[in-house]
């Protein structure tokens, strides 16, 4: 017992050495905006640095084509050496920058974390140095100035975007267009459906499951125009009448199917991302899916006769066709990079210049952010890729709005829909309204 | 004299001081200083970086969220129903293999290979087998007449489902009770037989008060285990949901129907998906104080019926 008071004293003492911070915050680089931007050519005024740039892209070709975007800085900015470290998650830079280990740039895949990142100011304000060298932002659509800040803190920019809209199987639609409505959808859906004499699923039209694949509530509310959240940051899908719509069609035709058919004909289906892709197989004739697709397509399946569409859309909102939704890759600067300066002008150079944006782009072939890069001639397009330039253009695209709890949010819903369309919910205002009273109050938990 | 034996006794206690100051330096470091940041932590608004202090409101958010009370009845289940079926069946499997003549080497290698399979290899293994509509699984029952269930698809099945993994994986367990088994003198046997014990009355009276601290051991480590119970359950879910990870995409855990959503897992959801790092910690304090709770309760019992014997 009388060990006691010491392993007490030790503990207090570093439990008060954490509460002073002494586990963190390490000697940073000076932030943002702070220093006077340097006078003459930039590419002569900047010191020599290494910057580290961590990145979520992983395959080879992924690698290299970022490694070419690079090389273009390294024109401009010799004395500047990028250091790349790729297959980075959010976890990983949240915790860097937490443990005063932040790389110089960051970039990631979503856009979850964003809100996040802006409100803790663990990702820099970019504003001011947008301002200084004269950026004008309205070169990128709304919708992606929207996902790269938050509460008017643009602490990242938009690196590459994805689009999502409708790809069909031309054989298995016979000849006919591809549905502008929900109800075309349905009945396009309904007619192409091939089944066994037990009921069995052979053939589906459309999965309207929101376990399929891409079919998350993100990606389909677009369709019916659903709102996520009010101007005060609350939750607005219990009285946004388009969520019921959606949900509504959508159980029409997974009843239509049968719920314990379609999970059987689901759980038959090959992965997502190998080659046994049922679209590829012709076992499905028409999925939601985002333009990166059609790279996959080109490599796993080049026989494949298909096209692309927008998304059908509500029947009584024919203005939201042409549109989709949006989100993707977002690059920023740390709090706690070494070379803040430098470290913005990789950010300017990744996310402005055309020649390096239509590099990435061609290479990963995702959609371009810019207005100048998506006209570029040099852009690779055809008319499948195209659909989703226009889509990801189109003024109505929308995305799921920049929110502290993000994946929270996203993931009530989506256990909600899961729950509904397997007949779990009784009522579907009361049901829909718990899901604000689960997001509006881990809102008031977080500070909101 | 006495002055002489204040200083030596004084002495004594600084070298044992001495030698006790690495386990003093680990559990401060490893137990005391998290548990009281944990605390601390709990009162907190807290996203990574910026701190808050939030009075009680992050327990207050522990009787409003659904998934604490879901996640604890999984949990609960997991410790009621899995653990004491993972200890029977390796006690079963100790009892044949050490009664076998031979073969002994080969059954206990059979049944301890499993527990070298990687957790994660195992659980997807597991799930691809069962799958309902392609697995060899249900194919195999179908050759008797038996339709096979959605073993990971459906709630009603996916904690027994979890509970065969963990029944595949005993082997550790098996040889631990092997161990002890083996170590029951002979001739207790020998004399319960001669006054007439029969093999059921001989497990009661002999086996079990024999292996009793090793079944007390398995039993606390196990409850422990399924309180913590975490990778298996959540590579089920992913596995079994099909669910992706591109952007405007948000994996839910526990699928199906949240019935494979654990504690430690919502604990991770809130704290490193949510980064709702104070919640977190007062879903860290439950943790630790049910696995309290449940190991008193164990050695209390276990305390008794030592006594009772």
């Amino acid at each position: 017992m009388r060990f006691v008071p010491l392993s007490v004293a030790a503990a207090l003492a570093l439990t008060a050495c954490t509460l002073t911070g002494c586990t963190a915050n390490k000697q940073a680089g000076p932030s943002l905006g702070a220093q006077p931007r340097p006078s003459g050519p930039a590419s002569q005024a900047l010191p020599a640095a290494t910057l580290e740039l961590w990145h979520g892209f992983n395959t080879d070709a992924e690698v290299k084509a970022f490694e070419e975007a690079i090389a273009g800085f390294n024109k401009k900015f010799p004395q500047i050496t990028v250091k790349a470290v790729k297959n980075v998650q959010d976890d990983q830079i949240t915790q860097a920058i937490r443990g005063g280990n932040a790389p110089d740039v960051a970039a990631s895949f979503t856009t979850d974390s964003v809100a996040q990142w802006c409100k803790s100011g663990a990702f820099q304000d970019l504003t001011p140095v947008i301002k200084q060298d004269g950026i004008d932002l309205s070169v990128l659509p709304e919708v992606a100035r929207s996902y790269s800040g938050f509460e008017g803190r643009q602490c990242t920019l938009p690196l590459l975007a994805d689009a999502y809209g409708l790809y069909y199987n031309k054989a298995l639609m016979k000849g006919s267009q591809p549905p502008r409505t929900l109800s075309e959808l349905t009945a396009l859906a309904k007619k192409l459906t091939v089944r066994d004499a037990d009921g069995t699923i052979k053939v589906a039209g459309f999965i309207p499951s929101v376990q399929y694949y891409e079919n998350s509530p993100s990606h389909l509310a677009p369709m019916v125009g659903a709102k996520w959240y009010n101007d005060d940051g609350t939750s607005a899908i219990g009285a946004d009448p388009a969520w019921k719509r959606l949900l509504t069609w959508q159980k029409e035709l997974v009843d239509w199917y049968g719920y314990a058919n379609l999970e059987k004909f689901r759980k038959s289906l090959g992965d997502e991302w190998s080659a046994k892709h049922p679209f590829y197989q012709g076992k499905v004739a028409m999925v939601l899916d985002g333009e990166w697709r059609n790279a996959m397509i080109a490599n796993e399946a080049k026989d494949l006769d298909y096209g692309t569409a927008p998304l059908p859309v509500a029947d009584d909102r024919p203005d939201l066709y042409g549109s989709g939704f949006t989100a993707g890759t977002v690059i920023g600067v740390p709090k706690g990079a070494k070379h803040p300066q430098q470290a913005w002008e990789l950010v300017k150079h990744l996310t402005t210049d055309t020649a390096s944006l239509v590099t990435l782009s061609n290479a990963l072939r995702n959609v371009p952010t810019t207005k100048a890069a998506m006209e570029s001639p040099e852009l690779a397009k055809d008319a499948n890729f195209t659909t989703f330039l226009n889509i990801f253009a189109h003024p109505k695209t929308s995305t799921i709005p920049a929110s502290v709890n993000s994946v929270f949010n996203q993931e009530v819903m989506g256990t909600f829909m899961t729950k509904w369309e397997k007949g779990g919910v009784p009522d579907l205002d009361a049901g829909l309204k718990g899901v604000d009273k689960q997001i509006d109050d881990k809102l008031k938990l977080s500070g909101g | 004299m006495a002055a002489l034996a204040d200083v030596w006794r004084r002495r004594e206690g600084l070298r044992a001081l001495v030698w006790l100051s690495p386990w003093i330096a680990g559990v401060s470091i490893f137990f005391v200083y998290p548990l009281l940041s944990t605390v601390y932590f709990s009162f907190h608004r807290y996203d990574m970086y910026t701190l808050e202090f939030a009075g009680l409101d992050n327990y207050r958010y522990l009787f409003e969220d659904p998934r604490v009370l879901t996640s604890a009845k999984n949990t609960l289940w997991l410790v009621l129903i899995m653990v004491p079926a993972t200890v029977l069946c390796s006690l079963a499997l100790a009892q044949l293999v050490v009664r076998l003549k031979a073969g002994v080497g080969l059954f206990r290698t059979i049944f301890y290979l499993p527990s070298l399979v990687p957790l994660a290899a195992g659980t997807i293994t597991f799930v691809f087998l069962m799958n309902p509509a392609t697995g060899p699984w249900n194919q195999f029952l179908a050759l008797f007449g038996v339709r096979g269930p959605d073993w990971f698809g459906d709630p009603a099945w996916s904690k027994p489902s979890l509970t065969l993994l963990s029944l595949w994986s005993c082997g550790q367990l098996v040889v631990i009770f092997m161990a002890a088994l083996l170590d029951v003198p002979r001739h207790l046997y020998e004399a319960a037989a001669i006054d007439g014990a029969g093999p059921w009355r001989q497990f009661r009276s002999v086996t079990l008060p024999a292996i009793a601290p090793v079944l007390m051991f398995s039993l606390v480590t196990n409850v422990i285990y399924a309180l913590q119970y975490f990778t298996q359950a959540m590579i089920a879910s992913r596995v079994a949901s099909g669910e992706t990870d591109s952007p405007g995409s948000s994996f839910s855990p526990g699928y199906p129907d949240e019935s494979l959503l654990t504690l430690p897992q919502w604990l991770f959801q809130v704290g490193f998906r949510d980064y709702s790092m104070g919640y977190a910690c007062v879903l860290a304090l439950l943790l630790f104080a049910t696995s309290m709770i449940f190991t008193l309760i164990l050695l209390r019992q276990f305390r008794r019926a030592e006594e009772a014997s």
